[in-house]
């Protein structure tokens, strides 16, 4: 375990030295990606400002669940880059070099590189998440900073999870499957919202299929004391960042079912 | 019980069929059809710990994907495969632990970084001992010499440079087995000749097992003492070199140099392939014409300046070999 820790370090060193080589560009991408999804949230603000709110929801309400999401995706993003990237990985044959080596492919996926420029969208999710939390007011407890960590951590599975999913894929084609791309990108989207403003049918899906609404929607509603949805015992709402991590360990168990049927590139 | 033992071994891809022009390439991201190809179709053979064994055969014959079941990266449709006991791919780790791999085409080092560092990498990944690093490293260093190159960014090395270190890169956790395609692809003369010097003392000294794939039969002819030859799936022949070639033909060449340019030769069991000047490139059977009989034929009716008998070049028997493989 140490020596795996050890190389991991050493592959982030490398990393970064890589990424430092291009200071310039690096700055201007997390600078970048800083002010995209800043913008988003002004555009949140600016509807709220004119239109009033969403029914039942207030600004710093929104402002937690958006910040959840813009928390917990960057930090999976910059994980997750050796399974972002897997397609091009497989493509160019240089998974077949990860098969050769003598460790777990996910420590050498996840050692591939630390994609920082998603940086800027994290400390962009980290501000609106601190001015959500210091506009509520609710009873702070122990069990509430436990929980929005836990939605934290669990963002953070559930969304490398759905990227371990979109990796798998490129077992079976090697097609770039924006398809996937609905599911992170749409889905980090979706949930910067509550799910109550959408359809039954969306929402059911949000919360047992593709369960992003259990990492932020359900906790937030047990942070803001509220009553769970239609069908669900409020206790579930503490438990549901826990299902994050099954869907993780689900994922990686497809990805392993997928490196059985992985045929390797030319010659 | 042998090092490698490969039974019936069968393996299929499934192929995109394109169709052409722009039309065809959008038809296709509708509907698209597949075929299965055989890439494999029951390859047998045994490897003995220690044998240098040359696997040939023509493009797409199936060489590489052999390679790849053998190092556990494919999972075969059908047969068996166990290197030093264990499944390869069932047991990737332990097994990877213990071969090595070099790519010809394709470097294990990390492109930008110094090639130490490239091998401190590999240190750690396969965890090897500090005390056993440093010997490995010093031997390869030593052999490959590699002394002026080792904080020289891989992206700047020659070629053969180039492979050297990947030579030593794939060695430094001590391989019982080393897995070589096309090794010495693009090197010019003097780094082939250095790579097979290197391979033979590597399993002289060290006993290490290897499996080559090859176009360049010289590299055969240097360090092979068995040969395998595969086509369209199967394997097609297997064994020494000089047994291959009594496969293949018995043929001789008779190259004579006479005094004038004219001479005939036309007698039995022997064909005359072409002239150059006075040269004469004679063919013919020992088995139907012993070569010392023959000799004294020509001797006896031709002004000879010199001459010379000759086995037919790897080459032709290869190319005569491939002929043999149903299209």
């Amino acid at each position: 375990m140490s020596n795996a820790l050890r190389l991991y370090r050493r592959f982030l060193g490398i990393s970064l030295r890589a990424q430092m080589e291009y200071r310039a560009s690096f700055l201007m991408q997390s600078l970048g990606n800083f002010l995209i999804t800043g913008v988003e949230f002004l555009l949140i603000w600016a509807l709220y400002d004119r239109f009033g709110q969403v029914p039942g929801w207030s600004l710093a309400e929104v402002a937690l669940l958006y910040g959840l999401v813009n928390t917990s995706f960057p930090i999976a993003e910059v994980l997750s880059y050796g399974f972002d990237a897997f397609g091009s990985t497989v493509k160019a044959g240089e998974f077949d070099r990860v098969l050769l080596r003598p460790r777990s492919l996910v420590l050498q996926l996840i050692g591939q590189r630390l994609a920082l420029k998603n940086v800027g969208r994290f400390l962009q999710g980290l501000a609106v998440l601190s001015f959500a939390l210091s506009g509520l007011s609710f009873d702070w407890s122990a069990a509430k900073v436990l929980l929005i960590l836990l939605a934290l951590v669990g963002g953070v599975a559930l969304f490398f999870g759905l990227i371990v999913l979109q990796a798998t894929l490129a077992f079976w084609t090697t097609e770039s499957l924006e398809v996937m791309n609905t599911m992170t990108y749409g889905g980090a989207e979706t949930a910067q919202f509550p799910l109550s403003i959408y359809p039954a049918w969306l929402r059911t899906f949000f919360i047992f299929v593709v369960p992003l609404g259990c990492v932020t929607y359900l906790p937030v509603l047990a942070v803001l004391d509220r009553p769970a949805p239609a069908g669900l015992p409020d206790a579930a709402l503490l438990f549901a960042p826990g299902v994050a991590f099954v869907f993780l360990a689900v994922a990686l168990r497809a990805f392993q079912f997928g490196v059985g049927h992985y045929t390797s590139t030319g010659s | 019980m042998p090092q490698i033992v490969v039974e019936g071994l069968g393996k299929q891809y499934r192929v995109a069929e394109r169709k052409a022009g722009t039309l065809g390439a959008l038809g296709g991201l509708f509907r698209r059809n597949y075929c299965m190809v055989d890439a494999l179709k029951g390859v047998s053979f045994n490897i003995e710990r220690g044998e240098v064994v040359g696997y040939i055969g023509p493009n797409g014959a199936g060489k590489s994907t052999t390679v790849k079941v053998l190092a556990g990266i494919l999972v075969p449709d059908a047969g068996r495969c166990e290197v030093n006991g264990r499944v390869p791919w069932r047991e990737r780790i332990e097994h990877v632990r213990r071969i090595g791999v070099v790519f010809g085409q394709r470097t294990q080092l990390w492109w930008d970084l110094p090639v130490i560092e490239s091998f401190e990498l590999l240190r750690d990944i396969y965890r090897v001992e500090e005390a056993a690093y440093r010997k490995t490293l010093d031997e390869l260093v030593t052999r490959l010499n590699l002394g002026a190159i080792l904080d020289t960014p891989v992206r700047q090395l020659s070629l053969g440079q180039r492979m050297r270190c990947d030579l030593a890169a794939s060695l430094l956790h001590a391989p019982e087995l080393l897995f070589l395609d096309e090794p010495t692809i693009g090197l010019d003369a003097v780094a082939k000749l250095a790579v097979r010097d290197f391979l033979r003392e590597l399993n002289h000294a060290h006993g290490v097992t290897v499996l080559l794939t090859t176009h360049d039969m010289d590299d055969i002819e240097a360090l092979c003492s068995r040969v395998m030859v595969i086509g369209e799936g199967r394997i097609l022949s297997d064994g020494t070199l000089d047994g291959l070639r009594a496969q293949v033909s018995s043929e001789r060449r008779l190259i004579v140099d006479l005094e004038r340019e004219n001479g005939s030769f036309e007698q039995d069991g022997v064909t005359v392939e072409r002239r150059e000047g006075h040269r004469v490139f004679l063919r013919f059977d020992p088995r139907k014409v012993p070569a010392a009989e023959l000799i004294g034929r020509i001797a006896s009716r031709h002004a000879v300046r010199d001459l010379f008998v000759e086995n037919l070049p790897i080459e032709e028997i290869i190319r005569r070999l491939y002929e043999r493989i149903p299209a």
